[in-house]
């Protein structure tokens, strides 16, 4: 295979492994899993362990994981622990990412790493506005992009598409109103079946296969 | 012979209202030949009001998403905007028009009224684009206003997603042409 074509593929399960085996040995207990999926390593910690370990990956030789790319969250209604917060890190030195997971519920506030990675600042306020999962220790944990005193938090599963309010401006107060939301239209489902994908049998089309 | 005339090359008065506006360049061909002529020119004040009005629309810039790029190319060089005496401004209190170029979320909404008082009158609203027509694309989102004819009155609506530079440029001339159609200079 050609040398460049390689380096520009993302790193097969084989060059992983050995990322996957030197982090089992760094971390110890504060592993509780690792899997390589897709070409991708995440692990798995105890929430309360969060700064430890980015700490860890970020100091260590084997690793120098210094940019944290991103922290969101994942909604799953369905667990018990229904959020699972995700860091995503690089390693400029070699070449490497790595993902790392902590579950948590809405109750139970994760460790700021802000102490670690200072960007992680408006990735957890963000993460705090859109699934409202709490972070402690954080320094100004304010919501970041939806509007001053909004209710609720947006990414949730149970959070409605059009949400609870609408905004309109109301001549007698002399000022933008918000209001409970009255829809025009109902939100309308479009059908995707396109001629053009593949998607088999089109609705009036049974008599024409035979 | 009063001040509800207007003189023809020929010298003999023309109708004070009339029917359908003259076009432009029969305008400045009247205006250069009466100069030319006599040296001075009658019309009415509210003509005046309006030719001047509509020659210098000062848009008040608000570009809030994608359609601001399509509203810079109308103000570049090829559909070039300095032509019909419009320059942007960084101030409401130096506008005339307000070109709402994009999706207007309940965060900004606040802020666009407010910066829309701050118009002095008259002002125009020109509504660019799906979103800021009745939210477009975002229209069932929790976060973006659907249209935002809900907050301030708009006088002109242009379609697309974004519209075209073409399509904002004939938005603006139909606002021109709203405001010559205008028989008053109260607003």
């Amino acid at each position: 295979m050609d040398a460049n074509v390689s380096e520009a593929t993302p790193e097969p399960a084989h060059v992983l492994a050995p990322l996957q085996a030197h982090c089992a040995e760094l971390l110890g207990d504060r592993l509780l899993d690792a899997r390589i999926a897709y070409d991708e390593l995440t692990i798995e910690v105890p929430g309360q362990r969060i700064v430890d370990v980015l700490t860890v990956l970020r100091d260590d030789p084997g690793c120098l994981f210094k940019v944290l790319l991103d922290v969101t969250a994942v909604d799953r209604p369905e667990n018990e622990q229904r959020f699972t917060v995700v860091y995503h890190l690089l390693s400029m030195k070699h070449n490497r990412r790595i993902r790392v997971v902590v579950a948590t519920d809405e109750f139970t506030p994760v460790p700021s790493v802000v102490s670690v990675f200072s960007t992680a600042n408006w990735f957890e306020r963000e993460t705090w506005d859109m699934y409202g999962v709490m972070f402690s220790d954080h320094p100004d944990l304010r919501r970041l992009l939806t509007d001053y005193g909004f209710d609720g938090h947006p990414l949730r599963k149970d959070f409605p598409l059009t949400g609870y309010v609408e905004m309109r401006y109301d001549p007698e107060q002399q000022r933008v109103v918000y209001e409970p939301v009255k829809l025009r239209q109902d939100f309308r489902s479009f059908d995707f079946l396109s001629p053009w994908e593949g998607s088999g049998l089109l609705p009036g089309d049974e008599k024409a296969s035979n | 012979m009063g001040l509800t005339t207007v003189r023809d090359q020929t010298g003999s008065a023309v109708p004070a209202t009339p029917a359908t506006l003259p076009a432009p360049t029969d305008l400045f061909a009247r205006v250069d030949a009466g100069l030319k002529d006599e040296g001075f020119i009658v019309t009415k004040l509210t003509d005046l009001v309006n030719w001047a009005r509509s020659g210098s629309m000062w848009p008040m810039t608000f570009g809030l998403a994608c359609c601001a790029v399509e509203m810079m190319h109308t103000a570049a060089a090829r559909y070039d905007l300095d032509r019909f005496g419009i320059v942007f401004r960084p101030s409401p209190r130096q506008s005339d028009v307000m070109i709402v170029a994009g999706t207007l979320c309940n965060k900004m909404a606040p802020a666009f009224r407010k910066v829309y008082d701050q118009m002095a009158e008259p002002r125009y609203v020109i509504s660019m684009g799906s979103c800021a027509n009745g939210g477009g694309y975002y229209h069932y989102s929790y976060s973006v206003v659907r249209g935002c004819d809900r907050i301030v009155p708009v006088d002109i609506y242009v379609p697309g997603c974004p519209p075209t530079a073409e399509a904002l440029l004939y938005g603006i001339m139909q606002l021109q042409r709203k405001i010559r159609r205008r028989g008053t200079i109260d607003r």
